[in-house]
């Protein structure tokens, strides 16, 4: 049991690793802001979400994995508001230099 | 055991690389965000070496409300920007710049290189009295008892900063209230964030302040995220910044430091001396302290972020 856990906790973490970076290489790589933007919620929700469903099987009580959900929506909530007003305001005032 | 040590190292390059970023960084709107990110850094290292007090205190504030204050400076500042980066140091003050940061530099390598053995610590005296005062996390025992008066003088530090910003507004608007920057259209994203956030982040801020007795956590990060909450609601436009000539809002920055001080001068009627808790009452005394303090904190960094008035006072 407790290898199943662990081995559950490595696939998600590293997916979820594998998806920041990918997210992160976007973000250098992308040519305009609007798809820098989308590359980074990619990081933001799948990875994040990967990393935390990781750690998930690791946590010593029910109140520690609620904290790491709760974590995982906060961050999710706060991304999801700050692309949207970055991307607000690239269409307001055309891409930045 | 060396994934640890990996971690830490690249942590370090890590940490080392963003701070060179910042410096060199052209447009100061750039340097700020390099600044958020160094201290964010900063707050990870902090919680490698088991200061997790001190890691929250420097994401809240240091990376947080620091980070927030210099963006609107950044903002304020653009139109002089390009004129003022025209404008290079002579070689003199660059000179002694560079001297003073190569003084200060091996004075802390001189530190580290050559540790004294043992380490100096106060950490078994502070951890040797924590009954007595009935507190769990000896952070918090050392701020409030131990050293309270550093404390104390750091909450008149901020509100003196405050008088500061404050003294920057023109005549005809003192007593009016500050303007923050616009924020999304009504109704948007931002005013959702506004609406959602708030009531997880007061509990939150709560709940740092009371877990701040046996664990880390206390006054000025519970006051740092009440003071972010409270931004986010007037940055959304869903309420006015308040007037700085308003009483009650005067009386709430100045509550903190006066009930603090009103207990340390009580200090000299019952126990022995200023700022010294009797001990039976010494832990209700320190979270009343607490309590009030955090309030004035949240009121007084969110006024610092909120910039000095720049609307006539409606009479």
């Amino acid at each position: 049991m407790r290898v199943l856990l662990d081995l559950v906790t490595i696939i998600a973490v590293a997916a979820g690793a594998l998806f920041i970076m990918a997210g992160t290489v976007g973000l250098l790589r992308f040519p305009d802001s609007l798809s820098r933007l989308h590359a980074l919620t990619k990081a933001d929700n799948l990875g994040l979400g990967l990393i935390v469903l990781g750690l998930l099987p690791q946590s010593q009580s029910l109140s520690a994995m609620l904290k790491l959900v709760a974590i995982w929506l906060l961050a999710q909530l706060a991304g999801a508001t700050v692309t949207q007003l970055v991307a607000r305001a690239i269409r307001r005032d055309g891409q930045p230099v | 055991m060396i994934a640890a040590h990996v971690f830490d190292a690249a942590l370090a390059v890590l940490v080392l690389g963003v701070a060179i970023w910042t410096v060199t960084a052209g447009p100061a709107f750039a340097a700020v965000i390099g600044f958020v990110a160094y201290g964010l850094l900063l707050a990870l290292v902090w919680v490698r070496i088991a200061a997790v007090d001190v890691a929250l205190t420097e994401a809240a504030v240091g990376s947080g409300v620091t980070g927030a204050l210099l963006i609107s400076a950044a903002a304020r500042l653009r139109p002089t920007e390009q004129r003022a980066a025209a404008e290079q140091p002579g070689p003199a003050l660059r000179f002694a710049a560079a001297a003073l940061a190569v003084l200060v530099a091996a004075g802390l390598a001189a530190l580290v290189l050559f540790p004294a053995e043992p380490a100096p610590t106060l950490a078994p005296a502070a951890a040797a009295h924590l009954q007595a005062l009935d507190v769990g996390n000896p952070v918090t025992a050392v701020l409030l008892a131990y050293r309270s008066l550093d404390t104390l003088l750091e909450k008149v530090v901020l509100l003196l900063a405050l008088m500061g910003v404050w003294s920057l507004a023109p005549d005809r608007f003192w007593g009016g209230a500050p303007k923050l920057w616009p924020g999304g259209q009504r109704g948007g994203e931002l005013t959702l964030l506004a609406r959602l956030l708030p009531p997880i982040g007061i509990v939150i801020g709560v709940y740092i302040l009371w877990v701040g007795a046996v664990a880390p956590g206390g006054a000025f990060q519970s006051g740092a995220i009440l003071a972010a909450m409270w931004l986010l609601v007037m940055i959304a436009g869903l309420q006015k910044a308040p007037e700085i000539g308003q009483w009650r809002l005067r009386l709430i920055l100045v509550a903190g430091p006066a009930v603090f001080l009103a207990v340390g001068l009580a200090g000299f009627a019952l126990p022995n001396g200023f700022l010294s808790y009797p001990e039976e009452y010494a832990k209700p005394l320190i979270i009343a302290v607490e309590v009030v303090l955090t309030l004035s904190i949240a009121a007084i960094l969110g006024l610092l972020v909120a910039g000095p008035p720049e609307s006539e006072r409606q009479r």
